[in-house]
């Protein structure tokens, strides 16, 4: 019999935490690809947020820490530059990354450390059950915003890679969205050239946004949830290639 | 032997971390510890070493954090306002037992305070100081010369028992310029290995470095693991000094700066006829509470000089246990204790119930 | 402080740029070589805003206890508005050196004080370096207190001062003692 797909050994063999229709697990899985196909395992250490991916440990093979909320990018500085010749990522959803991470993924793109950044939008905190996110969309209803974000009340949603795209600290902001087997192959190539940056030692900050769904706060079903991405957050926020 | 030299408290502290092995510094400017950063953003560079400005204490912290977990030796410093900000990751290197080294040069507070020294910190080093149940080992420096000798101790204190250690100085300490000798010390410690180091897992396991137990009962077993290495630094680690006890009627208890000034109020006292002896705490945590307590069967006064409104008194009340009585002065926000005040309260407090129990005036 | 032995406590003052800081540290270095126990102390933060400087040295037989000097048994003032705020903390019988160049007159001090007024901008000038004026008072202090000599504080001068300055060591060292001089004979 002929093997047409098969799991990356980067990626653990073990069913996951996350509820049916997440991104988080496909996002995983593009990550692990990305290591393997570059061969970096050995030297590749992962930064697990705070936010439903804060267990990225138990399913990324490779040495891993888990940090404070938002820190990433400053746990990353750390590690980066003591030790030049590995390849250090952070892994963060909106809340950790947008809210209250913002000073430092601003910061380490700033400074222009050699760092990739996955950060996964979905527009909501899933882990404390279905906060207001930065990223959250007008008209969202959330538990924090019950009658829908308003643009007077709580503002526009934050346009992360738009503002880290004019830093001349980051080499590279690509948003996809995981909307549909096309989104996906688009992701997969995005996140194995912000590793890739890194591997060549490309002088900055390597950004990835993937657009992500989330249909239990969302609350509608997964195939709704990829269509959402597809029909009203990629309005918002346009995906493809903002910068190198 | 090296010579003598004349030195701030800041850059000898800075020299002295170099020498002692620090891979990378990561601060963020606050008076009065200006001098740390600008020394180390020439000096590590110089060593080939790692030196970042951050954007905030928050991210001071993390990258310390970060550095650490990859086993090299970090540190940062900062003065109060700071130090609070830190606590977020002092608590998470509790958390995922990291070694670090946290330099408070400590200025006036509650809240942006002034600029001028102090040791209101007390209850927050000594503590913990951030969420949840641990510890952290503080030294405390009276001299420049300590500040530069509590630098390797700092980090191999860090690296033996896998903990943050906090490095709690003063405005004054930081600042004066004192004569100083540097040297490179071999460190005579037994370190362990750090195989726990985020390096890569390269033909070995995953390491993970964590501090988030959610299984049932897995944090209470964890917690309990810090407890048996805290009651080790408990029982080995306690550091103090002894000064002029011999048959005194008071003991002054201090540290850091005040206690160089209850030295001198000590030997003014004793000019005068005035049996005053001290015990100067070096550790803050672990707190000299055996010593005090042996001292207070054979002591009946102590008196704690502070420069805050009364917190280490705390403890030599609990280590005296009732057996001797306690009085307490202290001067906060920028004030000092003045020798001649101390000499007052001796002077009064002298012949007033004081004295080696069994012997003297003791009523 | 102490009663026995010997202690000298010092305030030097003056405006940011007279070279207050440098004129500490050349004693407090000098004091150190001369085997004496030492501590040096600056005006820090926002303090030194507004243009004023000062620094607090202490030179003794003993190990000292608090750098910060309340009570001056010398005061060096560069200017008026120093000699304003700490010639009344000078402790009785103690010394002022004042910058006669910038202060008009003698100030009404209690206590016993001696008083040496010294042009020190003006011999500064005379030996071209105007910038010098910190090493002329300094070298009167040292002859009035005596406990160490200006050639003392000379040799220590290429320790204090930044390389980029060397060149300004000999005349330096000559405003050292052409302030010990004015000192001792009055002129």
């Amino acid at each position: 019999m002929k093997t047409v797909f098969a799991r990356t050994a980067v990626l653990k063999d073990c069913s996951t935490h996350y509820c049916p229709g997440c991104g988080h697990g496909i996002a995983h899985r593009l990550v692990a690809e990305a290591i393997d196909e570059l061969g970096i395992q050995g030297r590749t250490i992962g930064i697990a947020p705070v936010g439903c991916s804060v267990l990225l440990y138990d399913y990324i093979d490779v040495d891993c820490i888990e940090v404070a909320h938002g820190r990433a990018p400053a746990v990353a500085t750390g590690m980066k530059r003591t030790n030049p010749d590995k390849i250090v990522f952070s892994y963060q959803g909106d809340g950790d990354l947008a809210s209250i991470g913002a000073a430092e993924i601003l910061h380490a793109g700033h400074r222009g450390e050699q760092l990739t950044v996955i950060f996964i939008n979905n527009a909501v905190y899933g882990m404390t059950g279905g906060q207001m996110a930065p990223t959250t969309m007008l008209n969202q209803v959330t538990t924090t915003s019950p009658k829908g974000r308003s643009a007077v009340e709580q503002g526009y949603p934050l346009q992360v890679s738009e503002v880290m795209a004019v830093l001349p600290g980051v080499v590279y902001v690509e948003r996809t969205a995981l909307d549909g087997g096309a989104g996906v192959r688009k992701t997969k190539k995005a996140i194995k050239h912000a590793f890739e940056l890194q591997v060549e030692g490309a002088p900055g900050l390597a950004l990835v946004e993937v657009l992500s769904p989330c249909p239990t706060y969302w609350r509608m079903p997964p195939a709704k949830a990829m269509k959402r991405i597809r029909e009203e957050m990629s309005k918002f926020f346009p995906v493809g290639r903002l910068k190198g | 032997m090296s010579e003598r030299v004349l030195m701030c408290g800041n850059k000898a502290l800075a020299e002295a971390a170099i020498l002692a092995g620090c891979d990378a510094y990561f601060g963020y400017p606050i008076t009065p510890q200006n001098e740390i950063p600008a020394y180390m953003s020439r000096r590590m560079p110089e060593e080939g070493r790692v030196f970042v400005q951050s954007e905030s204490e928050l991210a001071a912290i993390s990258m310390v954090f970060g550095a650490s977990a990859t086993g090299k030796r970090a540190m940062t410093t900062s003065s109060s306002p700071g130090i609070s900000l830190m606590q977020e990751g002092i608590s998470y290197l509790a958390g995922a037992e990291l070694p670090a080294v946290v330099v408070n040069v400590m200025r006036g507070g509650p809240g942006l305070g002034n600029i001028a020294p102090s040791q209101s910190d007390y209850f927050q080093a000594t503590r913990g100081g951030g969420h949840g149940d641990y510890r952290t080992i503080v030294l405390a420096p009276s001299t420049v010369q300590e500040m530069v000798d509590f630098m390797p101790l700092a980090f191999d204190l860090a690296d033996q028992y896998t903990m943050t250690v906090l490095v709690l100085a003063d405005g004054i300490l930081g600042q004066m310029m004192e004569p100083v000798v540097l040297e490179k010390k071999q460190s005579k410690r037994k370190l362990p290995p750090k195989d726990w180091a985020l390096t890569g897992a390269n033909g070995r396991k995953q390491h993970i470095v964590r501090s988030l137990w959610l299984a049932d009962g897995r944090l209470e077993e964890q917690n309990r693991k810090l407890q048996t290495k805290y009651e080790q630094v408990l029982k080995n680690e306690v550091l103090f000094e002894d000064y002029r006890l011999e048959g005194a009627e008071v003991v002054v208890v201090a540290y850091g700066v005040a206690a160089r000034i209850a030295r001198s109020a000590v030997d003014s006292a004793r000019e005068e006829g005035i049996a005053a002896g001290l015990i100067r705490p070096i550790t803050l945590w672990p707190f000299p509470t055996e010593r005090i307590g042996k001292a207070a069967d054979k002591y009946g006064l102590f008196l704690a000089v502070e420069m805050n409104m009364g917190q280490m008194v705390e403890d030599v009340r609990l280590a005296v246990e009732g057996k001797a009585s306690v009085l307490f002065h202290g001067r906060s926000g920028g004030g000092v204790p003045a020798v001649e005040d101390i000499v007052g309260i001796l002077r009064q407090a002298s012949g007033s119930g004081g004295g080696e129990k069994g012997v003297g005036k003791r009523k | 402080m102490t009663t026995n032995g010997f202690c000298e406590e010092i305030i030097i003052a003056g405006f940011g740029g007279q070279g207050i800081i440098l004129a500490g540290k050349l004693l407090a270095q000098t004091a150190m070589k001369a085997g004496r126990e030492v501590t040096y102390m600056p005006s820090y933060g926002a303090e030194v805003r507004g243009g004023t400087a000062n620094c607090m040295v202490i030179v003794s037989d003993k190990p000292i206890a608090n750098p910060v000097v309340t009570r001056p048994c010398s005061l060096i003032a560069m200017n008026k508005a120093s000699l304003t705020k700490f010639g009344p903390r000078i402790k009785a019988g103690g010394l002022l050196i004042m910058n006669s160049s910038l202060i008009d007159g003698e100030p009404e001090l209690e206590g016993d004080i001696e008083i040496v007024a010294i042009p020190a901008d003006d011999l500064a000038v005379e030996l071209g370096s105007p910038r010098s004026a910190n090493m002329v008072a300094m070298g009167a202090y040292l002859q009035k207190r005596g406990y160490l000599g200006p050639d003392a504080a000379a040799v220590c001068l290429a320790d204090v001062l930044a390389k980029r300055h060397h060149e300004t060591l000999p005349v330096n060292s000559k405003a050292l003692h052409r302030g010990a001089e004015f000192a001792a004979q009055g002129s």
